[in-house]
Order: C-alpha cells, then sequence, then structure tokens
C-alpha cells in the first residue's frame, strides 16, 4: 500500500471527477449521520451523557499514571501478560515475537486502528506473516490492497458491484454479483475457515478497566469473539488513552459509542476479556505512539478523549465531499485532522487546513472534544512552525499590511474593485481558483464607506 | 445607546447595499448608529489561515475605532465570531474583553437586545434561509441537530415578522456551504461541490431568493448560481428586514 504525497486538496479534487460517485458517498454518510441524530434525540439526558463521558475522560487524561499502573497491576493479577511499547516500531516487533514464540506465520486480527496507525500488516507482511482481517469492511480492503478509508465503516467507499469484483477475484464467485446477503454468506464462510486455522488472534481494544484489569472489545459481526476464544494466543493493543477508571463508567460509554456511530443503540458484541481461558495465552500490548507528547500540548490533550465512534467524520461536509484517503492517514476525517500533526507536523500539516470550521464535529463528538477550535489552534502552530508555502506567507503579510492601514485598505478597495469592472480579464481567469467554477462578484460603483461620506451623518 | 456599526471590508467593497440595509433597519428602529470611518476588517481572513500572530494591525485599529460604543453591530455573525473569540491586545487587554462582551450579529441584536417582536416589512418572495455555521455553531443564533436542545432561530423569528414571506424548507437546513474562508480556494474542488449542493437544495425547494446572516456565504452560492445562469438571487437578511 503506497501512501500518497499528495496533499488532502490534491487527492479531494480527484475524488470530485466523479461527481455523482461524491454524491453516492455523501448521501452514504449523510444516511448515518441522521441516524445517529434519531438515536441522540431518542435519549431526554443525551446531553449529561456527552458532559459525563467528556469529565470522565478528562479525570483518565489527568491521572494517567496512576490508573496505567492499576490496570497493569490488575491485569497480570487476572493472569495476562503486559508489554509497553514506547511507540508503533516497539508494538510491530513485540507482536512479531509473540507471534514466533508461538510457532506459527498466520495470524487473525480483528478491527483496531492502533495496528493500523503502527502499520502493523506491513511489517508483518515484510517478516513473512500473513494477516487476515476479519471485520468485513476491513477484509475487503485488505483484499483490494488498500487502506481503510473510514474508522467504523472500512469500506464505505465502495459499491457493493465493487466489492463483487473483489470477491470474484479472490475469493472465487462468480462474475457479477452485488447481492449483499450473498457477498456476506461468502465473506462468512471464507472467514470461519480463518478462525478455525489460525491459533493466534489480534484484537483492539475499546476500552480497558483500571479497576478490574479487564478490556470490552465492541463489534458488530462478533469477529473479535471468534478469532480471540478459538485462539491459543490473544494479543489485545491498545493505546494508553483507553482507560476507564471503573466499571460502572462503561455504561456512559457503551450507551453513546455506537448511538453516535450509527445510530444503534449498543454494538452487537460489547465482549469483556479479563482472563486466558485455560491453556490460552493473554497478552495485551499498551502503546505510546505519540500520546503522551500530545498529552503535554496544553491545547490538544484532549483529543485523547476520543473513543473512535466516527461521528466527526459521518457530519463532515469536507469528509463526506472527499472521501477518508484523501486525508493520507490512518484515522480521517476531523479528529485524524488533529491527532495526526502531532505524529509529523510536516507530512500532515495540510489536515487542519481540510475544514471550513463549521463546527458540526465538535457538536456530535460523544466525549466533546472541541475539534474545530483545535483544527484552528493547529493552524497557528503549523504556521509557525514553518511549514507553509512561501507565497502564501508573503500574500499573508501584504494583507496584513493593508488591513491594518484605512488609507491602503481604500485604495486598494477601489483598485479591486476598479479591476473587476473594467479589466475582468485580471481575476476571470484560470490563474484564480475562485474563478474556475464560480463568477466574481459584481463591483458596484461605490463602497459602503463612500456611500456612507456622502449620505451618512456626520460624527 | 449608540451602536458603532461594523462593516466587514468585503461587505464594504462588494456588497454595499447589505451594509445600507443594516444601517437603516437599525436608525428605522431607533437605535444611534455610527460608522466609524477608518475600519477596515476584523483579521480572521489571516487569522483563520493560521496566521493569527499578524492580525495585531487589525486587532489595534478594532479596538481604536469601536472601544468607545454602548455596542457594535456588525451583519455578519462570522466577522463577530472571530472578534468575541480572538480579539486581543496586550497593551489594552481589558478594552478588547469589553468588546467581545458588546459586540452582536445583527439579528440577535434585534432579537436580544431590542427585543423586536414586530416589523414594518414586506418581501413577497419564496425565501431559503441558508444559516452560517459560525453564526449558529458560535453564537448560537439557531439550534443545530447535532445537540439534544430545543429548536429555535432568531434570523427565522425575524423574518416571520416579514409580510407575505414565504419561507421554504430545505433538505439539509444546517449543511455548511463551503465557503470557509481562504478553504474556497485551497480547496476549490470540495468548497465548489459543498456550494453547489447547498445551491441545489434551495433550487429544488423553490426559492427565488437564498438569505442569510453572513455575506461571506451568500457571495460563495451567488458565484454558484450566477455561473449556472440561475435566476435566483442572493440577498442579505438586513435587506429583507428592511423591505417595504
Amino acid at each position: 500500500m503506497e501512501h500518497s504525497t499528495k496533499d488532502h486538496a490534491e487527492l479531494a479534487e480527484e475524488f470530485n471527477r466523479d461527481e455523482d460517485r461524491v454524491d453516492w458517498h455523501d448521501e452514504t454518510l449523510w444516511f448515518i449521520r441522521s441516524k445517529r441524530d434519531k438515536a441522540a434525540h431518542s435519549i431526554p439526558e443525551w446531553e449529561t451523557l456527552r458532559e459525563t463521558a467528556s469529565q470522565i475522560k478528562n479525570n483518565v487524561l489527568s491521572n494517567l499514571h496512576t490508573y496505567l499502573q492499576q490496570f497493569e497491576q490488575n491485569a497480570i493479577a487476572n493472569g495476562v501478560e503486559v508489554h509497553w511499547a514506547a511507540d508503533a516500531a516497539e508494538h510491530n516487533q513485540i507482536v512479531h515475537r509473540l507471534i514466533n514464540e508461538a510457532n506459527v506465520v498466520r495470524m487473525v486480527k480483528s478491527k483496531s486502528m492502533l495496528t493500523e496507525e503502527c502499520g502493523l500488516n506491513e511489517y508483518l507482511a515484510k517478516n513473512g506473516i500473513e494477516v487476515i482481517d476479519s471485520d468485513l469492511g476491513e477484509r475487503i480492503v485488505q483484499l483490494a490492497e488498500e487502506p481503510p478509508s473510514h474508522i467504523v465503516l472500512p469500506c464505505i467507499h465502495k459499491k457493493k458491484e465493487e466489492i463483487g469484483e473483489i470477491f470474484h477475484q479472490h475469493l472465487g464467485i462468480e462474475a457479477g454479483i452485488s447481492d449483499p446477503q450473498f457477498l456476506t454468506e461468502t465473506a462468512r464462510q471464507h472467514l470461519r475457515e480463518v478462525f478455525l486455522t489460525r491459533k493466534v488472534a489480534l484484537t483492539g481494544v475499546n476500552f480497558a478497566i483500571a479497576e478490574t484489569g479487564e478490556f470490552v472489545v465492541c463489534t458488530n459481526e462478533g469477529n473479535a469473539d471468534m478469532g480471540a476464544h478459538l485462539s491459543e494466543v490473544h494479543i489485545a493493543s491498545m493505546g494508553i488513552e483507553k482507560l476507564l477508571p471503573q466499571k460502572k463508567h462503561l455504561g456512559v460509554f457503551l450507551r453513546l459509542l455506537t448511538r453516535s456511530a450509527t445510530g444503534q443503540p449498543i454494538t452487537t458484541y460489547s465482549s469483556h476479556f479479563k482472563k486466558p481461558r485455560e491453556g490460552q495465552k493473554m497478552h495485551i500490548i499498551i502503546v505510546d505512539n505519540g500520546r503522551t507528547v500530545q498529552l503535554g500540548r496544553k491545547d490538544f490533550r484532549n483529543s485523547l478523549k476520543c473513543i473512535r465512534c466516527a461521528a466527526c467524520m459521518n457530519t463532515c461536509p469536507v469528509y463526506r465531499r472527499s472521501g477518508g484517503h484523501s486525508y493520507h492517514t490512518a484515522v480521517a476525517g476531523p479528529i485524524g485532522s488533529i491527532l495526526a500533526p502531532n505524529l509529523d507536523m510536516e507530512k500532515y500539516a495540510d489536515l487542519p487546513f481540510a475544514s471550513t470550521l463549521c463546527g458540526s464535529c465538535s457538536n456530535v463528538c460523544p466525549v466533546k472534544i472541541d475539534i474545530h477550535d483545535q483544527l484552528y489552534k493547529w493552524r497557528q502552530v503549523l504556521v509557525q512552525a514553518g511549514y507553509t508555502p512561501t507565497a502564501k506567507k508573503l500574500a499573508m503579510k501584504a494583507m496584513a499590511t493593508t488591513l491594518a492601514s484605512p488609507a491602503l485598505y481604500h485604495i486598494a478597495g477601489k483598485a479591486g474593485r476598479f479591476t473587476i469592472k473594467y479589466a475582468p480579464f485580471a481575476v476571470n481567469n484560470k490563474l484564480n481558483p475562485w474563478y474556475k467554477q464560480r463568477d466574481m462578484p459584481a463591483a458596484p460603483e461605490q463602497s459602503f464607506g463612500e456611500w456612507y461620506k456622502q449620505n451618512g451623518k456626520k460624527k | 445607546m449608540t451602536v458603532g456599526l461594523f462593516i466587514p471590508c468585503y461587505v464594504d467593497q462588494f456588497y454595499p447595499g447589505a451594509a445600507i440595509a443594516t444601517l437603516q433597519l437599525l436608525e428605522k428602529l431607533g437605535v444611534d448608529v455610527v460608522y466609524p470611518q477608518n475600519q477596515t476588517c476584523c483579521g480572521q481572513p489571516m487569522a483563520n489561515s493560521g496566521y493569527e500572530h499578524l492580525t495585531k494591525g487589525c486587532n489595534e485599529l478594532f479596538i481604536e475605532n469601536f472601544a468607545d460604543f454602548d455596542y457594535i453591530v456588525a451583519p455578519s455573525g462570522s466577522c463577530v465570531l472571530h472578534v468575541r473569540d480572538h480579539l486581543h491586545d496586550d497593551k489594552n487587554p481589558e478594552a478588547a474583553k469589553n468588546i467581545s462582551h458588546k459586540i452582536y450579529e445583527l439579528t440577535s441584536f434585534l432579537t436580544d437586545v431590542l427585543k423586536v417582536e414586530k416589523l414594518d416589512a414586506r418581501f413577497p418572495h419564496k425565501v431559503g434561509v441558508h444559516q452560517s455555521c459560525h453564526g449558529q455553531r458560535g453564537l448560537h443564533i439557531s439550534s443545530m441537530t447535532e445537540l439534544v436542545a430545543p429548536e429555535f432561530s432568531k434570523p427565522g423569528s425575524l423574518l416571520q415578522m416579514v409580510s407575505d414571506i414565504e419561507l421554504v424548507s430545505l433538505g439539509r437546513k444546517y449543511e455548511c456551504c463551503g465557503f470557509g474562508g481562504t478553504f474556497c480556494v485551497t480547496e476549490e474542488a470540495v468548497s465548489v461541490k459543498m456550494g453547489k449542493d447547498r445551491v441545489e437544495d434551495h433550487l429544488e425547494h423553490g426559492a427565488e431568493y437564498i438569505t442569510g446572516a453572513d455575506m461571506s456565504c451568500l457571495m460563495h452560492m451567488e458565484g454558484i448560481l450566477k455561473r449556472q445562469g440561475s435566476k435566483v438571487k442572493v440577498i442579505h437578511i438586513a435587506e429583507i428586514l428592511n423591505a417595504g
């Protein structure tokens, strides 16, 4: 999977060359966003739930060291082996070592955005380990050799006809089949064989409970359970921010998670894993990978409250019309755009600008992350750190000088209106991105300031 | 009560009609309005592009022009939000703070401060209302479906007071138009697609005019309407509330 060197605007432009497809993508996600609204509005105490979840997560972030140690102690007492990974590379090496220790070369994996973030599949493939993703959407994009385009709905960018074609090529079904039930049954049979034959299973972690040392994995397909229960070795990878202090806090989050994600009242399977069954080995890998750096950024630390529901993606009018791949990072959309620059400012400098700052994301967020304010703040950080084109910098400086001086402003205004009126070719051309698909505003004879001088009352 | 009229730079230059209507409407309602003639811009175009550090000059000028008024009113939710959230002056922090408390977007000034309950206006047309995001989600001049809270709209309640107006319903009444400041040129493809979709919603529902409390969104949609050769016009809400 080659990662693109193009920025969001370029990738979004490519996505927009097929307008019908953009409409289809937009409508599909808008449908999910509407389901979310319906689910939220059916809970009178919705806003209290959001506030409670936000406060619990704030508490977690402020006491992370304590909860992490408590979780580790309890997990060990439960018979689980706990590993700490400072970054993606260390995480991947630990997984590789555990697979080697089990004397196998194949593994089944349920959905884990953390392993996407770490590039685990690519790493293991290079080391001769075969990984099969068992989430249906993940499996489809894996067969298509693409990254997921959405954290909850990994193949939301694919139409059922395209999925039929992928299954035709890889799973041996007849060409031209697009019946969802047939395709799902095909995947079910294919994955059943995988579940039965893989001795090592990796799952993600939605919530880890400090008080008990258990972790909870939420899926709609039961695929995490199938993999984990049939395995001899269960590896669970989690970011350090996944903690909740006590088991009683879980209800708040389970009520919010899937209503926000898909409009369902709860995930089909919310499975608690506490200790290995007899003869099984259970490992938890606790991963930092830049999270403590983000925790140290005052303006951005609360992005770590994220529970990965993707409501911000479904509601984002830019995401819906540019597609997940245009964000060229594991976690796309508004939340991805405030998380990614923490990992690599240069590579992801474009993402905080891929937003109109409309603010819808912050208002659907079940844990009240101020996403659009953080997008604004990242813009300031990225500019100050020098990740902006020189031409833009010069234009902004010129603009600032003009707007700070009433005299210069009045001259520039007059010149601008004069240009539009008498030399329209200077702005109505391909060099002006506004003009490509939009007309310029008509230039009035007088500005309001000029009108007021003649008609307004004297100060 | 003396109100300082803040007219955003692009309204001053391209949409003087919206500014004149704002002035006349406020005067009609008995407000003493003064337009400080040395005003330019709130600085938002730089700040939203990541150059807030270059807005010092704009901030100082804004404070110089507006510090002494009882209220400051502008026909733009977006510019008002910027001033409220980001106006600052290290030499004069109190003045900046005071301004952020007394600056109002036009429709909320009418409903919350003047408490307008009837208007002498007539606009016999089918009108679609665009809820601009910064006014809606930033200043809370209308509710949003994201939050579980009672529904309301300050611009909507004022338009209801206009005679013979017909407000059309929309498929997605709270969707962003895609203007987004410099976003409209740096992300041209998505910006235009968002604008086309928004315009289409109004056209489908039979609007003759698209109105709103922010001229920037309307300018963006006007550019698309004109390119499509549509006869549908954009009009600032002040021009409707002042019509008749």
